[in-house]
């Protein structure tokens, strides 16, 4: 069954390939693209929650997934990997957001990349993506995985670049593309070493799961059953357990834009909005989640990989979330954003919350999802102006994306009820009560405390600078105009601070062939093209923005919905208690059995008999079904029940907690309003502005240096110099030694023959002088 | 009955059509002489052969005869094929005129 999940999605790609590349019919491709991802849905959503299905309560959880194994694909040795697909709680999540969100994004899409002349080639390719990340999710193997890994990134760099007039996204799709092979460099070694880890552990194996068919064994089971590694910075380069963990981290950083290599993403925004969407923040940025909480039972065999994911995952939250509120580009606040979120999750693997992870990429999913597409509504009503000091006062002119952002907007701010305060809260907290490093993790509350605050804040502001305030967009100067070129260009500091609008200087990156359509009205027929200038007219002068299409505003409602009840399904104990709902926290029963291979590992832990590690780790691989957020101290650890109930104090300790949360993100909201509402033109920091200089900074640290090294070490030296040294030179050579014996060549039948002569009785005279010599003997 | 003639007869008369045919390619300018040359010194090689055959009871030595005599046929055509054109082109059987193939 799993099958159709995947390959609908890439049997759309190819007939809108090679059909709809002819057809040319939008309504066609449409239907198409979004039926191939329909099926996916359709057929997840059976697969989940079908008698026994993979999220009903009465699977057996974790153990045996749903599996579907097509064929054997290589089988060398004792190296074996099979194509085959399996869904379990972990990817029955993932497979059910990713598909319906595609969706969602799929029918958007076919309203914003309306007349667009490559509108065959988009849904080719975002079908295409569909395929590479449900291959990614459903993998049954590490190998297979990194199949879906490598497509995503394909995809990606195909759909940054989708403009391809535009050097700023062929720019972006490259570094994309490249920052994304670093990580994966990481990717591979570290497949490498967990076959060499479970090699030696005389079960080599690199699936996730018993196959006992085809005589497969788990490669996590593997390891869960090794004793944890210790603590200290020689784990890191000692070729076991936490070296394929940081190795794989390396990979997660890639994809999921932590740092280092966090900076392809914000220049991903090059692409068109919904990809932005789909791609760059609601499912295939996560896969570095994804990846980290497959591999939970290596992570938590490995705590100074732990520790490391933590500290990156805090420092990229706090980084990115303070660049994030000094940028114009509403795109490029929500791709900081993004970053910033990402991080968040990293900081709950690092921590050991990996459900909370979970929750906070599907929380996540929904209401970036939302706020991008918000934005992208924005910017089609805007006429593809992507700059928020051009916006203001909106509300009026886009009720819908209005009420649908605004629902996106107290999601990310961490506001009870919606999505994100729950998840978020829960990682917070997890950070706070963490028993891996105890003293760590107050710190890493408190960076993801204050990020929390910056997010309220930058998104407020992002809110007030679009929907409030005054119109900006009237009184546009004459001759600027934004796109979405030069909103992606480096702005490299020359944005002028104090002009209370962005003067046409600011402007510099128009495309050839623009400055079209002025004066048309605006209705979607100002959209309308000249082909080949990546698509966008500029409907350009006094205009009114207007409200989207309902193809746009009916997956943002959906979203909208799911964004505000997403979170429902992870309530922890101690909040719903209070309303007197003793539930427990339904998510994280329903992930706990799967996370890091209930029972042995904890047992291999125990015998192991270390003092410290043991508590801590135990906690996630507890023998008793589904420890709950609270299950931290001791206490909780000998608690014999299922259905456990958490002290008293920690559940009061949790709940306030969550006040803190909820004092912070409204203390972000009240800044964010009060400092944005009178002057939301308000300068920033420069520093922040220009994202801390980082691009600049890697390209004198990193890109120079190769660049220069290659041209004047590799190219004039050693290319120029040796091996073409080499070739020439061995020219050269036998050009000199033809000069001298050319002279031979007398040209004369005769003497050649005369020479013949002499040689053949030279020959001669040899053997007879030999054979008279051996004659006298 | 004639005495067989001594095997060195036939080696000594084989050395002088040989030396011939080999003086006569070197100082002859005339393609069809050191053509009729070379034949000659084929020819010697073939008596010795046939001599040595004779002379060890031995039927090999006729059998290369006869496979130097193919070759010599082969060659014959070619050769003056070669001739004929090299007549075309230069109006001179003269092989001091084929000298362009230097320097």
């Amino acid at each position: 069954m799993i099958r159709y999940i995947i390959f609908a999605p890439l049997v759309g790609a190819a007939i809108n390939w090679f059909i709809g590349r002819r057809v040319r019919k939008e309504a066609f491709i449409s239907w198409v693209a979004c039926l191939a991802v329909g099926v996916s849905t359709v057929v997840a959503f059976y697969l989940a929650f079908k008698q026994g299905g993979a999220l009903t309560s009465d699977a057996v959880p974790g153990v045996a997934p749903v599996t579907d194994h097509l064929w054997t694909w290589l089988n060398v040795g004792g190296f074996r990997a099979d194509f085959g697909f399996a869904i379990d709680r972990l990817s029955g999540i993932y497979v059910l957001f990713v598909t319906f969100v595609g969706l969602l994004i799929h029918i958007f899409a076919t309203g914003y990349m309306h007349d667009d002349p490559g509108f065959y080639r988009f849904f080719a390719y975002l079908n295409l993506f569909m395929f590479s990340m449900l291959t990614l999710i459903l993998a049954d193997n590490l190998l297979l995985m990194f199949v879906g890994w490598e497509g995503v990134g394909l995809c990606s760099y195909l759909l940054i670049g989708y403009y391809v007039d535009r050097k700023e996204a062929g720019d972006a799709a490259k570094k994309a593309f490249v920052a994304n092979r670093i990580g994966d460099w990481g990717v591979v070694l570290g497949i490498m070493l967990v076959f060499f880890i479970t090699s030696a552990a005389g079960q080599g194996s690199i699936s996730f799961f018993d196959k006992p068919v085809q005589g497969v064994t788990s490669a996590l089971q593997t390891i869960a059953h090794m004793p944890v590694e210790s603590f200290g910075w020689g784990t890191l380069f000692a070729g076991g357990i936490t070296s394929a963990a940081i190795l794989l981290f390396i990979g997660a950083t890639g994809k999921s834009a932590q740092i280092p290599l966090f900076v392809w993403l914000p220049d991903a925004m090059a692409g068109p909005t919904p990809v932005s969407a789909l791609i760059h923040a609601a499912t295939m940025v996560t896969a570095g989640v994804y990846m980290v909480v497959r591999c939970s039972a290596i992570y938590t065999h490995a705590p100074t990989a732990m520790f490391i994911i933590a500290i990156v995952g805090a420092a990229t939250a706090l980084f990115a979330a303070t660049i994030g509120i000094a940028q114009n580009d509403i795109k490029k606040v929500l791709a900081y954003s993004t970053i910033s979120q990402l991080g968040y999750m990293m900081l709950a693997c690092g921590v050991g919350a990996f459900v909370a992870a979970i929750f906070h990429v599907m929380t996540h999913a929904f209401f970036k999802a939302l706020l991008f597409l918000g934005s992208g509504s924005v910017i089609h009503g805007m006429h593809h102006e992507q700059d928020m000091r051009r916006m203001g006062g909106l509300k009026k002119y886009m009720p819908v994306t209005f009420i649908t952002m605004l629902i996106g907007w107290l999601a990310i701010s961490g506001i009870p009820i919606f999505a994100g305060f729950f998840s978020k809260d829960e990682i917070l907290w997890k950070s706070w009560s963490t028993g891996l490093f105890p003293n760590a993790g107050k710190i890493l509350w408190a960076v993801g405390a204050l990020t929390a605050l910056l997010t309220a804040i930058y998104m407020t502001r992002l809110m007030v600078m679009t929907f409030w305030g005054k119109e900006r967009f009237a009184e546009e100067d004459a001759g600027g105009q934004a796109d979405e070129a030069h909103a992606h260009a480096f702005d490299e500091g020359e944005k002028p601070h104090d002009a209370q609008l962005p003067s046409a200087g600011d402007r510099a990156h128009h495309e050839p062939g623009e400055h079209v359509d002025k004066g048309l009205d605006e209705h979607d027929e100002d959209l309308t093209v000249h082909a080949g200038s990546g698509g966008h007219g500029h409907g350009h002068g006094p205009f009114k923005p207007h409200e989207s299409p309902w193809v746009m505003t009916v997956p943002l409602v959906v979203l909208a919905i799911l964004s505000t009840l997403g979170g429902l399904v992870g309530i922890p104990y101690a909040l719903s208690s209070i309303v007197g709902l003793n539930v427990p926290n339904y998510f994280e029963r329903t992930l706990e059995p799967i996370i890091n291979n209930p029972s042995e590992s904890g047992e291999s832990v125990r015998a192991e008999g270390e003092p410290a590690r043991p508590q801590m780790l135990s906690k996630e691989p507890q023998p008793h079904d589904g420890a709950s957020p609270l299950s931290v101290g001791e206490g909780a650890q000998n608690e014999p029940h299922t259905e456990r109930v958490a002290t008293s104090g920690e559940v009061s300790q949790e709940r306030l907690f969550t006040g803190i949360s909820v004092i912070i993100a409204a203390i972000g909201i009240f800044i964010g309003w009060t400092v944005f509402r009178k002057r939301p033109l308000k300068e920033m920091p420069r520093l922040l502005e220009n994202k801390y200089y980082v691009d600049e900074v890697y390209d004198a640290a990193l890109i120079n240096p190769i660049k220069v090294g290659s041209r004047e070490g590799l190219w004039k030296l050693f290319d120029v110099g040796v091996i073409d040294g080499i070739v020439n030179g061995l020219g050269r050579g036998v050009t000199e030694i033809g000069r001298v014996v050319r002279h031979l060549q007398v040209g004369f039948v005769r003497s050649y023959a005369a020479i013949i002569l002499f040689g053949a009785l030279a020959v001669i005279g040899y053997f007879a002088y030999y054979i008279f010599k051996m004659a006298g003997h | 009955m004639n005495a067989v003639p001594h095997l060195s007869w036939y080696l000594a008369l084989s050395a002088v059509l040989f030396t011939i045919g080999v003086v006569g390619v070197i100082i002859k300018r005339n393609v069809i002489s050191m053509f009729m040359c070379i034949e000659l010194m084929l020819n010697a090689v073939n008596l010795t052969f046939v001599a040595f055959s004779s002379y060890f009871r031995d039927v090999t030595g006729q059998l290369f005869v006869f496979i130097v005599m193919t070759v010599a046929a082969a060659e014959a055509a070619v050769g003056l094929g070669i001739i004929i054109t090299i007549f075309r082109n230069r109006e001179s059987l003269d092989v001091d005129d084929a000298n362009i193939l230097k320097l």
